[in-house]
């Protein structure tokens, strides 16, 4: 299976690095960089309006793509899939255009204390302008989230409920599916970012319940640049448009509009058709090596560099102590070294982790760390990925200066 | 690549600074803060007939941060707020690889991170201390 990294091109190109940050963004495979040059190559015109040939193509392609992203995330309509720039792009317009109709003065938000900054000042926003409550769900110091939690800080006022299925510190699922119940029993909609779950888990959101789910591309082997808002369609219906435009309308006076049906009142302006087409390929991808084969790996992986960090004294490891809980995302600190001359160090051995805060101050805040070092993985990785890394990751303290 | 960065002057800085504490004689503080990583330090100096008579910083950064406003406070304790600025002067042209090699020499310890002007991601962490001094001394003037 290791002939998968041959898939992608940008390895062959940069010989000798190894990749471990694909929580931030995966490489590509060379088939969705196909599928976007075929793309311009031969159908470009815009979409959803030219009355020839070559648009009607166009059309065809980026509505095809719309077909397989359903087909992945086992929506009932294409009317509930929404195409944006990426998942914060998705949570943004979920928390206005939701936000807007549905939040006043007396109403509570809940976000979970470690979503990533994408699921947190979009209500941070709303909450200013409407003057609504900001509320925190927190998790124990492992991550983890427990229905009676979250039933504690429901109130009847809590009207929206924000979590990601997969958080991008702690790697672990959280049971988004009792929560939505829980949610819905309250009459609070939930809103789950899936940037870090889609390209781990399959993902059923009917099965899920979930009000909004969000995603982007990039980090599904598609594109930069294209994402997507699930929501659902008795939802959607009643929701104004997010952006005003083109492509979005019905008909237009001087005075007023009125505007085209799901999915395209949120889709104004002319649409990343190419970038569809990416998402398109990247999902078919993915389904030609399918979930199992890519969770066994993963979690293999995952075992590998994990059972080897606990070996480690001065490792921490944030998050759950069971490597099955990770899903390719390890986040950790050594004692005494920055996040960032560790992952500087990496550097210099030509192994990318990501260090910083990782979108989540709040989260780093509520656990007492400055901030961290970060190594996840994507379904190109191997053994020798993780051979590399965990070679390096001991040699960490003596080239800052310890003794070992 | 990085790891001749973090060469042997920066090393000890960062493990055994010199000027890492409070600063009871302080008379005036400045915070400073990296945005893209969060990190942050508060810079104290006792200035007094324009003379800074001593300085030291507190909060949390990475090796880079930590040994630069290390070497910085070692460089300006004595020296007039004017030479200060001089050397932030210095340092910014190092940081941006247009400093002469007699300036260089100016700057004594602190060319030890003169690799830094190869690594943009670093620039910012190598700069924080010197960017709050500027500060300070704007606000002192």
């Amino acid at each position: 299976m290791t002939d998968i990294k041959k898939d992608f091109p940008i390895f062959g190109n940069n010989k000798g690095v190894v990749y471990l940050d694909s929580a931030a963004t995966a490489q590509k495979p060379k088939s969705v960089i196909d599928a976007v040059a075929k793309y311009y190559y031969e159908e470009n015109a815009n979409p959803l309006r030219g009355l020839y040939d070559l648009s009607v193509k166009a059309t065809e392609s980026y509505e095809n793509a719309r077909e397989a992203v359903r087909k992945f995330i086992g929506a009932k309509s294409t009317k509930e899939i929404v195409f944006t720039r990426n998942a914060t792009e998705s949570l943004n317009l979920a928390a206005n255009s939701y936000g807007r109709e549905n939040i006043c003065g007396c109403s509570e938000i809940l976000v979970a204390i470690s979503e990533h900054h994408s699921d947190l000042l979009p209500y941070q926003n709303l909450a200013a302008q409407t003057g609504a409550k900001l509320r925190f769900l927190e998790c124990d110091e492992f991550g983890e989230y427990t229905a009676e939690a979250l039933q504690k800080a429901l109130t009847p006022h809590t009207a929206i409920f924000a979590i990601a299925q997969v958080s991008n510190i702690f790697g672990r699922v959280n049971p988004i599916k009792e929560f939505a119940g829980i949610c819905h029993k309250n009459g609070t909609i939930i809103i789950c970012d899936g940037a870090q779950s889609v390209p781990h888990v399959p993902v059923d959101v009917v099965d899920l319940d979930v009000d909004f789910f969000a995603f982007s591309g990039h980090k599904l082997y598609a594109p930069m640049g294209i994402g997507v808002l699930y929501g659902k369609r008795e939802l959607l219906e009643k929701m104004p448009p997010f952006l005003y435009g083109g492509e979005m309308i019905e008909y237009v006076t001087r005075e007023s509009a009125t505007f085209a049906e799901l999915p395209h009142k949120f889709e104004a302006g002319t649409v990343n058709a190419g970038g569809a087409v990416g998402l398109h390929a990247a999902i078919d991808y993915i389904d030609s090596i399918g979930f199992e084969t890519i969770i066994k790996r993963e979690e293999a992986l995952t075992e590998l560099a994990f059972t080897e960090m606990q070996n480690i004294p001065y490792i921490n490891i944030i998050g759950s102590k069971n490597a099955h809980e990770h899903n390719g995302i390890i986040t950790f600190t050594i004692d005494g070294v920055h996040p960032h001359d560790i992952a500087a160090v990496f550097d210099a051995d030509s192994v990318a982790i990501r260090a910083g805060h990782h979108c989540a101050q709040p989260l780093h805040q509520y656990l007492g760390v400055q901030s961290t070092a970060r190594m996840s993985i994507g379904l190109y990785n191997d053994e020798k990925d993780i051979e590399r890394f965990i070679e390096t990751l001991k040699t960490v303290r003596r080239r800052m200066g310890y003794e070992r | 690549m990085s790891d001749n960065m973090y060469n042997e002057i920066l090393l000890d800085h960062n493990l055994h600074p010199l000027h890492r504490c409070g600063l009871d004689c302080a008379t005036c503080s400045a915070a400073g803060l990296n945005p893209s990583c969060g990190d942050q330090l508060t810079l104290h100096l006792s200035i007094e007939d324009g003379v800074i008579k001593d300085g030291s910083f507190t909060g949390i950064g990475c090796a880079v941060s930590q040994a630069s406003t290390d070497i910085m406070l070692e460089l300006i304790i004595g020296k007039t707020a004017e030479q200060a600025q001089r050397l932030k002067t210095l340092f910014s042209k190092m940081i941006s690889g247009e400093i002469t090699d007699e300036e260089l020499d100016e700057l004594e310890e602190a060319g030890a991170l003169q690799n830094i002007s190869k690594m943009p991601a670093r620039v910012k962490c190598a700069t924080l201390g010197w960017n709050t001094l500027e500060k300070l001394l704007k606000e002192n003037s």
